[in-house]
């Protein structure tokens, strides 16, 4: 179980002050303060580790964003930014003496430019909200986490969200243009803009991904695409994980790019299709979703090549969709994918270890074997094509000692993960979740230099805290 | 999601039940995207996985509700678009209606608020009833603005704002309609409550149309409320009553000549009387009230079943198709209403946000009115957008809603009666 720090018992004593600042901020309902209605803002969408906030604040403006991050920084109150509260990581996890900022009601669609094909959103609109807005001209919005219909760009931006149609389109980082974001301070930054590179430091690159605890964004623009002239998809079922696995390399290998490679566990399959009746083969210990797009022309010969690649690993089946409803049934199965193992098991763990396709085979035949030591069963659903793996390994949280094997197994695969090459996360980011596995991954001097760069940001460690460093490590002004 | 009921509590088998739906949520948070109130209001605690998050800290606790989790509650349309998004199959209406229910039976809620809702619930599930109050409301409307400020007053504005300016004559459809030419089967129809008040014309198309198709229809004359409106108001037992009334009903109809469909013309009520198996599940009625479920089905669904077609030319008309929500997330009937128009020789359009909530869901815009009528213009302007002729839906609630923004809302069923022989529905102009 990952300790959360103690609360600052100055601060708690200080709880009215600090809520009548936020008052003075914001309107009532902008302001939640009772114990009752605190609790659902106790966790996110890692209900395993919970805490009840001191406050919660619900800004509408920057500008608000700004006044409340001040406040807090005066009194040296820690902040917990929060968009949708998906977050598989435990990215919004609170603290008992912080206050929540949650972006949700920071939900409008500020401008939208089809001559330079961007658009500019603010933080609290949601992943597919800003697609919705622009597909009535044509337009999409790249990155599609599976969690788009509920998380928001803010989010997006802070954990550089991928999703299935990136292994094309890259990730929100590579869809980024320009950003509004409030330092602890209350200082307003506008960073890049609709042209390509920025001046200066690669400011977006720095804060993609930095999970809230640099700065908290408020406003994002986006590049929007013409969306293709057609897409399908097409299912292919295998015996074994394994087989599929090689697939998988076989198709990256060839250097077809399909638009989406989508993999599933038998377990995965058989949850799935219970939500959505898309025609999964239930024969079959394991799936891929592979879609490509472009002419029609242009689909059909590379379903054809492909099909050509599947052939020497024995499919069981292999299926085209046939109409856009079907296409749309096989998708709702696969972005349901998580919510959908809520079928089979109470609780699950999502992992989000990123490997070299090339290891897929080996690294699935090594999860299949951890499931059997630990006694915990496990489902297999993944973007296959950049090897962002997503084992969801099974538990009830109602048995302490499942819980406790479930993590252990989480931190056997993320530890395997960083053995053949790659590394602790794809897209969910290190949150809470795999804090204490960074040093795993990094070297001492290596995480030095990002401690350092937090200080740089802020200073005494508010923004966020607990999260991504492991907890024994603190700010340079504490040193 | 981790739930700690005592083994005590989860002798209750309400608790069991909630405590297995809990069990199912994994709080991955989908939900909060297609939730009309978290939509407007942008807080945890009015999407549906905050208030899972109350009732199961309610339920877990023991304690009677408290004033703040009642008005999270209290603010749930119970349109059930969260299920339709729910990849887990969470059953958010049956831990809502636990929910709901304890409320009842542990809070005291003001006085001005407890005589309004006994009012609804006295008057809104009874004809003749209903027909006196909004005869009152209409001789009441020129005096609005005196009323006064604050909640109630807010309240009974929205009453009277909702009342119509003059209502339909009193139509009795109970007894047996018998088929025209050969009989092809034999049908009940639920008669309702408020629809037959407000909206006779409904049941009067539905009617012509299936004894046009060789249906006898049987109103046994018992049958009345489906116990809906006092359901969501978390009344139990009275809801169980008007079920129970229409339970034994039916049971005698099928005991009888038979039957081969519940009808039910008002979406609201349908959600309903499908769930009577789940509601009846530990009561004597429990084989009845399952069978009943299965039997039960919305109008649409029969038609498309039995097969319709049009005898008219094509009216030329665009329709906007407002999928009510106990239809679409309820029941999980989308595509028959449509495809029935487009049959019928309409041009269908389905506005922009078509999952969200009207505003209207049962007594809701008479107890939210705030919220209700911001749902409302959202609704309304996704559908001006579509350029329509007309409104159609399948629930009376939707249409009263909808109705008095200069397009005339016309249940779906006098539209595909007008086509196949009915005459032209009233509310359409000439």
């Amino acid at each position: 179980m990952l300790a959360l720090p103690e609360p600052k018992a100055d601060i708690l004593a200080r709880r009215d002050e600090i809520v009548a600042g936020l008052r003075a901020i914001l309107p009532a309902s902008g302001v939640i303060t009772e114990p009752l209605r605190l609790k659902p803002y106790e966790t996110d969408g890692l209900p395993a580790y919970r805490q009840i906030p001191l406050a919660v604040a619900l800004p509408e403006t920057t500008e608000q964003v700004a006044a409340v991050l001040k406040l807090c920084h005066s009194i040296g109150v820690r902040v917990i930014p929060r968009g949708a509260g998906t977050s598989l990581s435990g990215g919004a996890t609170p603290l008992a003496d912080a206050v929540v900022l949650g972006l949700m009601r920071m939900n409008r669609i500020l401008e939208i430019d089809y001559a330079d094909r961007c658009a500019t959103v603010q933080a609290g609109v949601t992943n597919i909200g800003i697609t919705q807005a622009v597909a009535g001209n044509g337009f999409f919005y790249a990155p599609d986490p599976s969690s788009q219909l509920a998380c928001m760009i803010g989010g997006n931006v802070g954990m550089n969200s991928g999703g299935a149609h990136c292994l094309k389109y890259g990730v929100t980082a590579n869809n980024l243009l320009g950003l509004t974001a409030v330092t602890i301070e209350g200082d307003i930054l506008h960073l890049g803009g609709n042209h390509l590179d920025a001046a200066g430091y690669d400011w977006l690159g720095l804060i993609t991904g930095s999970e809230g605890m640099l700065v908290v964004v408020t406003e994002v623009m986006v590049r929007i695409l013409r969306g293709p002239e057609g897409a399908r998809a097409m299912l292919a079922a295998f015996r074994s994980n394994e087989i599929a696995g090689q697939c998988v390399d076989a198709i990256i290998g060839s250097g077809i790019i399909p638009v989406a490679l989508e993999f599933m566990d038998r377990p995965a399959i058989h949850a799935c299709e219970a939500f959505a009746h898309a025609g999964y083969p239930l024969d079959a210990e394991a799936m891929l979703i592979i879609e490509v797009e472009g002419s029609v022309a242009e689909q059909d010969d590379l379903l054809d090549r492909i099909k050509r690649l599947c052939e020497p690993f024995e499919p069981l089946s292999m299926r085209v969709s046939q109409s856009p409803e079907e296409s749309l049934a096989i998708w709702k199965g696969r972005k349901g994918a998580f919510g959908a193992v809520g079928r089979i098991s109470p609780d699950y763990m999502c992992m989000d270890g990123t490997i070299p396709t090339s290891r897929l085979p080996e690294v699935l035949r090594r999860i299949g074997e951890m499931s059997d030591q630990y006694g915990l069963k496990v489902a297999n659903i993944f973007h296959a094509g950049d090897g962002n793996l997503h084992p969801l390994v099974m538990f009830d949280a109602n048995d302490p000692d499942s819980f406790h094997r479930a993590e252990a197994f989480g931190a056997d695969i993320l530890k395997l993960c960083v053995e053949v090459g790659g590394c602790l996360t794809g897209e969910h980011g290190v949150g809470l979740e795999k804090r204490d596995l960074m040093r795993f991954q990094f070297s001492e001097p290596e995480l030095e230099r990002q401690r350092r760069l937090k200080d740089a940001f802020d200073p005494a460690w508010l923004l966020n805290p607990a999260k991504v460093f492991p907890l024994q490590d603190k700010p340079r002004q504490a040193a | 999601m981790q739930t700690s009921f005592t083994a005590e509590q989860l002798r209750d088998p309400d608790i069991q039940s909630s405590n297995k739906i809990l069990r199912t949520c994994v709080h991955c948070g989908m939900c909060t995207a297609t939730c009309p109130t978290f939509v407007l209001l942008g807080d945890e605690l009015d999407s549906p996985r905050g208030r899972i998050y109350l009732m199961q800290d309610m339920l877990e606790s023991g304690r009677p509700a408290t004033a703040e989790v009642v008005t999270h509650i209290d603010r749930c349309l119970s349109c059930l678009s969260c299920m339709t998004t729910c990849p887990s199959g969470v059953n958010y209406m049956h831990l809502i209606d636990h929910g709901r229910r304890y409320v009842e039976e542990t809070y005291t809620r003001p006085w001005h608020e407890r005589l309004l809702r006994n009012t609804l619930v006295r008057v809104l599930p009874s004809p003749s009833r209903m027909r006196w109050a909004l005869t009152a409301a209409r001789l009441a409307k020129p005096f609005r603005a005196l009323l006064p400020g604050g909640v109630f007053g807010s309240r009974l504005r929205a009453m009277l704002d909702l009342a119509p300016t003059h209502l339909p004559p009193r139509q009795v459809v109970n007894g047996v309609h018998r088929a025209d030419g050969t009989r092809r089967g034999r049908v009940a129809l639920l008669a309702g409550c408020a629809q037959q008040v407000l909206a006779p014309s409904i049941n009067a198309a539905t009617i012509r149309l299936l004894t046009r198709l060789g249906y006898d229809v049987v109103v046994p004359p018992s049958a009345g409320c489906c116990g809906a409106l006092t359901h969501h108001m978390g009344q139990h037992d009275p809801a169980m009553a008007a079920a129970r009334t229409n339970i034994a009903a039916w049971s005698a109809e099928m005991a009888g000549e038979g039957l081969d469909a519940i009808l039910i013309n008002t979406s609201g009520c349908g959600t309903t009387v499908k769930d009577y198996g789940f509601m009846f599940r530990d009561e004597p009625e429990q084989a009845q009230a399952a069978q009943i479920s299965a039997l039960a089905a919305d109008i649409s669904q029969f038609l498309s079943r039995i097969g319709y077609a049009p005898t008219r030319d094509p009216a030329g008309l665009t329709v906007a198709y407002h999928a009510a929500c106990s239809l679409q997330h309820g029941q999980s009937v989308t595509a028959e209403p449509k495809t029935l128009l487009r049959k019928a020789g309409f041009t269908v359009v389905e506005p922009a946000e078509g999952h969200l909530c009207c505003g209207s869901a049962g007594t809701y815009n008479l107890l939210q009115p705030e919220i209700a009528g911001r749902l409302r213009e959202r609704k309304l302007d996704n559908i001006r957008r579509t350029t329509p002729d007309l409104i159609a839906a399948g629930n009376i609630g939707c249409l009263t809603q909808l109705a008095g923004a200069g397009l005339p809302t016309i249940h779906t069923v006098e539209l595909l009666d007008w086509m196949a022989g009915g005459p032209r529905p009233a509310a359409l102009p000439a």
